[in-house]
């Protein structure tokens, strides 16, 4: 019987030499991954039904990275993250990134590869519906809550429902004027919001073979954007180098077992993209699906352009927004947040056109912040570049839902870095193929 | 879990996705202490836009204000109830605040799990789309045994979808319960 490769991975890891679409069946994870929103609730309910005593099931399988409101007055902001460090130091963990510290890193989907905790074939759960991200090293990573991950933490085992595959090709050159980011808007306003509820999402073709590591991301990461349980895309050499490397240099776990598509595999649905006749792209508010190309939108006042996030806030991203942003000033207020603290030191070591990416960003004007969430998803009121009031925003993030940057009056349109900073030269929403 | 659920409604469209129930900036408090939990009651559905809270013609708050609970025990929604993020605060604030059971076309996946494996609230599938159907403030009456919703205010009756595999789950308590149950574990 042939498998897709989350197929394979699932079986592999619950035992058994077969599984199909709709079965439900208990795994055993490779890695937990949680974080300061949601890393408290689930030791409350590790506590809860474990007992006081009660050890991790594996303390190198779990990793602690907290991002999501870091830089704050907020006393119960920070009261959470005591409660990690607590548990870390009770529990000695090792993976454990705590802020104020040497060892802050940033936000966990960008954090966690970097510090070599993705490997093909494994099987990642995080508390974190972005946890798709990690789809794009070939392994099945998925968001769960509180009380699944008290259950994994306890015990390393979850039951999932085996997920059918929609399989997306993109074929050709990607075109310099096209990111990974219009590519996923494109598949979520193809398919909607709830296109892809208990779905896998395989992205493929020479197009995705071309990406960076970087830009892979961004495609999986989006993928619960339409409801997907996870996205992935088949390791190869690029995957390889990159893994290799970063868990090499993290000292952890080098080893793994890739899985590929068996050549008959069955897929729920198989669409192709010839990728040069796409065009650059916005989701309009509130919501991911709500495609628009950008010239059938172009000349819409903005107020705010934001660069960062998981998404949005990785090298990749800052090198394209850089090059259309050298020598140039932005129009309207323009905040620039590195993922991590590693992409933050890579604003000073990148260069376009010879000079650093943040003297390219200071010199047009804009606020750069320091590494985490941010305003990605509002947070308390003294976040960086949260909302306030009726802002219209051009935001690199992942959701445009009602008042996820904070205000219930703001409106935030999804794009690519290249889109955002060409809007925030005029301050309307601008194609990028004007400024290139 | 009771054989019958029953209560006032209130009705939301399609798409309810998780910073709606719950915005981001209360995700602070402690999901334990007793007195700060009731937070979570305060803010559900806070984030819902004013136009659309209650539907028709919106502008019915779910929890007044000065209150952590809701008048409303079933909330009735459309396509993609609980999109968006992991956040197993949206079922928990909605549960806080009341809700015995959400009743929706279909739900994001990680929003019906949590509600399930953390035994918070029963969330029913219909097979008909009733936001249409319903209005908030109707008096309505869910049968577990018949897997029926009545609505009392007008006397419709509507088929809703066996809960099958979850429905053990939530008779047990939890995921933990029920894996107490099984065997799984100790």
């Amino acid at each position: 019987m042939a498998m897709t490769m989350t197929e394979k991975i699932l079986a592999r890891h619950a035992g058994r030499d077969r599984v199909e679409p709709g079965d439900n069946i208990w795994v055993t994870a490779d890695v937990l991954m949680t974080h300061d929103v949601c890393g408290p609730g689930t030791i409350g309910v590790f506590n809860e039904h474990f007992g006081p005593e009660a050890k991790v099931w594996d303390r190198q399988g779990v990793v602690i990275i907290p991002d999501h409101y870091i830089f704050t007055e907020d006393e119960k902001a920070r009261r959470n993250v005591d409660i990690l460090r607590e548990f870390v130091k009770a529990q000695d963990l090792p993976y454990f990134y705590d802020p104020g510290t040497r060892s802050y890193r940033g936000v966990c989907h960008v954090a966690l590869p970097h510090e070599g905790h993705a490997r093909p074939g494994e099987v990642l759960f995080g508390t974190d519906s972005h946890t798709c991200t990690h789809g794009a090293f070939g392994e099945f990573a998925t968001g769960i809550g509180n009380t699944d991950a008290g259950l994994v933490m306890g015990t390393g085992k979850l039951w999932v429902k085996v997920p059918p595959t929609m399989r997306f090709v993109f074929e050709g050159e990607l075109p310099p004027y096209l990111m990974a980011k219009d590519l996923i808007l494109h598949v979520i306003g193809d398919i909607g919001v709830d296109g892809a509820t208990y779905r896998a999402i395989e992205f493929a073709g020479d197009t995705v073979r071309a990406l960076s590591i970087d830009e892979r991301m961004t495609l999986c990461n989006m993928a619960i954007e339409a409801g997907g349980k996870n996205g992935i895309i088949a390791a190869d050499d690029k995957t390889r180098a990159y893994v290799a490397d970063r868990t090499s240099v993290s000292g952890t776990k080098t080893e793994y077992e890739e899985a590929t598509n068996d050549p008959d595999a069955k897929f729920l649905s198989e669409k192709t993209y010839r990728t040069a006749q796409l065009e650059p792209v916005v989701a309009q508010p509130h919501s991911p699906d709500r495609k628009s190309r950008v010239r059938d939108v172009a000349g819409t006042r903005i107020s705010r352009v934001y660069i960062g996030s998981c998404t949005g806030g990785k090298i990749a991203d800052f090198i394209a927004a850089a090059q259309i942003l050298d020598g140039r000033k932005v129009e309207v207020e323009t905040f620039i947040v590195p993922a991590t603290v590693h992409v933050d030191e890579a604003l000073d070591s990148e260069k376009v056109n010879g000079r650093s990416l943040r003297d390219i960003f200071a010199d047009a004007e804009c606020q750069i912040g320091p590494p985490s969430c941010a305003a990605c998803l509002g947070g308390p009121p003294d976040t960086f570049g949260r909302t306030h009031s009726n802002e219209v925003v051009v935001s690199t993030t992942n959701r445009n839902f009602p008042a996820r940057m904070g205000s219930k009056d703001s409106a935030v349109y999804l794009a690519s870095p290249l889109t955002a900073a060409a809007s925030a030269l005029h301050g309307v929403l601008t194609d990028p193929r004007d400024e290139m | 879990m009771q054989e019958i659920v029953r209560g006032r409604a209130f009705v939301l469209g399609d798409d309810v996705d998780t910073d709606q129930i719950v915005p981001a900036c209360h995700l602070v408090y402690s999901l334990t202490d007793p007195t700060e939990k009731r937070l979570y009651g305060k803010y559900a559905l806070s984030g819902v836009p004013m136009d659309q809270s209650g539907l028709p013609q919106g502008g019915i708050p779910f929890v007044h204000e000065g209150s952590d609970t809701s008048e409303y025990s079933i909330v009735v929604g459309g396509k993609n109830f609980g999109c968006g993020s992991s956040r197993e605060h949206a079922p928990f604030a909605l549960r806080q605040a009341g809700v015995e059971a959400v009743v929706a076309e279909f739900y994001a996946r990680i929003f019906f799990r949590n509600s399930v494996n953390g035994g918070y609230l029963i969330p029913y599938e219909t097979p008909q789309r009733l936001v249409e159907r319903i209005k908030t403030g109707d008096e309505v009456e869910i049968s577990m045994a018949e897997n029926s919703l009545l609505n009392l205010t007008t006397g419709e009756s509507f088929a809703l979808r066996p809960l099958g595999d979850i429905r053990p789950i939530l008779e047990a308590g939890d995921v933990f319960a029920y894996a107490r149950q099984q065997n799984m574990i100790k």
